[in-house]
């Protein structure tokens, strides 16, 4: 595999455009800028089509002979089924307001990546073939035909989009590019053209219910491990329960929390909350994703995944659900769960059992996210917290682009860090909130064979950080997504050294005060907490 | 992506991953690990063959700090730490070590 060029190098981005027309520059496939094709046993195991062994890197992608119908088709079929894409299609004047809003542009000076010109690549086709003006003045009113490279040219560049909706939020038709990647990722996977990082998950996903393809007994032994940790730093055993009928709630978190870190000591973080509160809860080695790669892929597998989460909430009789720290799970279980696989009739709406507050906002879904969770429990004052205990941090908070742009959560997260640690900083205005960066990994994309694709996509989000950091020190970065936690430490490694990355729960923990617990000497990373050493030599002389 | 050796074929990924648990043996450890200029001894197969064991028992591969704890109640602290895993296998246990074990990448939100 290449290795990535060093920063000074990548940062060395050219935003010329090439002379020829758009239409005219023929895709080449860049090694380090697209992920591996879907395997075989991935696409058989959940019936996708086309399931066979081919590379992206091979003139002959085996596809079948009339795949133009297969795709014509499918435009044809979701023009009727979503109205969105049909006006998506439609109604852009291409006037390029959200060209330089892409954190993929901005680090690649792509034309291509583009958002405006990335679904001009379908655009163009749907003008051909659907419009009379395409159909009569072909390539004068913007349209082409639909050939072998172009739909190479689909497949490298909507893998090259992680639906973060930055454009959308400046577009003055409120055109979401990210539905127009869906739509185009949904007609590639017609054709058995998915990437292996996506489908990979999807098929353990519904093999095994999470992406990891984690077993029961293998989840039962990875949280054990994270509860012998918790009681290592403070002498406290706490005891999850796992498929529990009759608990009052069922709490659902990203795969990734339970077997990467940084996202085990999130996990430690909800566990150590939970107990501490003592609400009646359960895991579940059933539901065991919050996560749905399939929402990468087409929205009828996105349904199929999620449909877990509620027949386990049905089978284990629990009144609601709490679900953990993932961006793009959270955009699924806010927009979609609800029409998809509900209505949820048999759960309660959400009250939390400590401050009675009643979670209007869930009143469809029955499920809160842990931050709102969190933050009620923190102002109604029901957490005994120390935020010293965080001291040898400085923080900042990215925003992760689905809770942020799809669902809302911005204050929550600033709420919940800025009682448990003293210093925290936010990055620029316009690289936050709703006009956040995204890690550049996202819907998917975060393989280890697309690592110049990712840090150059990371680069706008990197920058702002590097900004802070010089300005006031800046070490940690929070977040509440498990996309983030993967892909955000190598992307800080290459261009901000120094920065880690950590989930909004594990500062919780950090900084929680348990009933009955030891002196704490380290943080849940195991480092010494700040004022220990001289503490400790204190104590020698 | 294959490679062969003594005659039969074994499939990989493109990064060299055996395709298929089943066709992992001693001497095809030994090839990998040849591939990653990584010459096996007999505190490399300690660890080989734990990754194995656990992977026999939970079905993916253990997380760095599971392997570093278990090698340290297995052989000693010399042994369960992070420097001594990276003497043996540069470009990282999860990594190299896996690899050679002839055990699949996670995939997901790792």
């Amino acid at each position: 595999m290449a290795k990535e060029p060093k920063p000074v190098e990548m940062s060395g981005i050219s935003y010329k455009p090439p002379l020829q027309e758009w239409m005219d520059v023929t895709t080449e496939i860049k090694e380090g800028m697209f992920c591996w094709g879907a395997k075989e046993p991935s696409l058989q195991k959940v019936g996708f089509p086309n399931a066979r062994s081919w590379s992206p890197v091979e003139e002959d992608w085996k596809l079948p002979e009339n795949w133009k119908d297969i795709v014509l088709e499918g435009i044809a079929e979701r023009l009727e089924k979503y109205r969105s894409f049909k006006i998506f299609m439609d109604i852009c004047v291409r006037c390029g307001a959200c060209a330089d809003k892409c954190h993929f542009f901005l680090g690649t000076g792509d034309p291509k990546n583009m958002p405006v010109l990335r679904a001009e690549l379908l655009r163009s086709i749907y003008r051909r073939d659907f419009t009379k003006a395409g159909k009569i003045l072909g390539r004068l009113a913007g349209a082409r035909d639909l050939t072998y490279d172009v739909l190479k040219e689909w497949w490298y560049y909507f893998y090259q989009c992680s639906e973060c909706r930055r454009c959308s939020v400046f577009c003055p038709y409120g055109i979401d590019t990210a539905e127009v990647t869906i739509i185009a990722r949904e007609l590639l996977n017609l054709l058995g053209l998915n990437i292996e990082w996506i489908a990979g998950p999807v098929a353990n996903c519904f093999m095994k219910g999470n992406h990891l393809g984690l077993e029961p007994h293998t989840i039962h032994s990875s949280i054990d491990f994270l509860v012998d940790e918790i009681e290592e730093i403070t002498d406290i055993r706490v005891e999850p329960t796992f498929n529990r009928k009759g608990a009052e709630i069922l709490f659902v978190a990203p795969s990734g929390d339970l077997f990467a870190d940084p996202g085990t000591f999130t996990c430690m973080g909800y566990l150590m909350l939970f107990h501490e509160i003592g609400i009646d809860y359960t895991w579940s080695t059933y539901a065991s994703e919050g996560g749905n790669f399939g929402f990468f892929t087409s929205n009828e597998m996105a349904k199929r995944l999620n449909a877990k989460i509620y027949a386990e909430a049905k089978r284990l009789g629990v009144k609601w659900i709490i679900g953990g720290e993932c961006g793009h799970m959270w955009r699924v279980l806010n927009q979609y769960m609800d029409t998809w696989n509900g209505p949820a009739d048999f759960l309660e709406e959400p009250v939390s059992p400590i401050t009675n507050t009643k979670f209007e906002n869930a009143k469809a879904t029955k499920m809160v996210h842990i931050s709102e969770f969190t933050a009620d429990l923190i102002h109604h004052n029901k957490l005994k917290l120390d935020p010293k205990r965080n001291d040898h941090l400085k923080v900042t908070f990215h925003d992760s682009c689905n809770t942020a742009r799809g669902m809302g959560i911005l204050d929550e997260p600033r709420y919940i860090i800025n009682n448990v640690c003293n210093h925290f900083y936010e990055m620029p205005d316009n690289t936050i909130r709703e006009k956040t960066f995204c890690c550049g990994s996202g819907s998917g994309l975060n393989a280890s064979e697309n690592m110049e694709l990712r840090l150059r996509g990371g680069l706008p989000r990197a920058n702002a950080v590097k900004y802070i950091k010089e300005k006031y020190g800046v070490n940690m970065l929070a977040c509440i997504c498990a996309i983030d936690r993967a892909a955000l430490p190598p992307l800080m490694d290459y261009w901000v050294p120094g920065v880690n990355v950590t989930g909004v729960t594990e500062l919780v923990g950090n900084a929680l005060i348990m009933n009955g617990e030891g002196e704490r000497t380290t943080d849940l990373r195991g480092e010494d907490l700040p004022g220990i050493e001289e503490k400790e030599d204190n104590e020698d002389v | 992506m294959s490679f062969e050796l003594n005659g039969k074929t074994y499939a990989t990924d493109e990064e060299g991953y055996l395709q298929n648990l089943d066709d992992w043996s001693k001497d095809v450890a030994e090839y990998i690990a040849g591939t990653e200029d990584v010459e096996m001894t007999e505190n490399h197969w300690e660890i080989v063959n734990f990754l194995r064991e656990y992977y026999q028992e939970y079905q993916i591969a253990p997380m760095i700090k599971i392997l570093i704890k278990e090698m340290k109640k297995k052989f000693g602290p010399e042994k369960g730490n992070n420097k001594y895993l990276y003497e043996l296998y540069p470009a990282g246990p999860a990594k190299q070590a896996c690899k050679i074990a002839g055990l699949p990448k996670p995939t997901g939100c790792v």
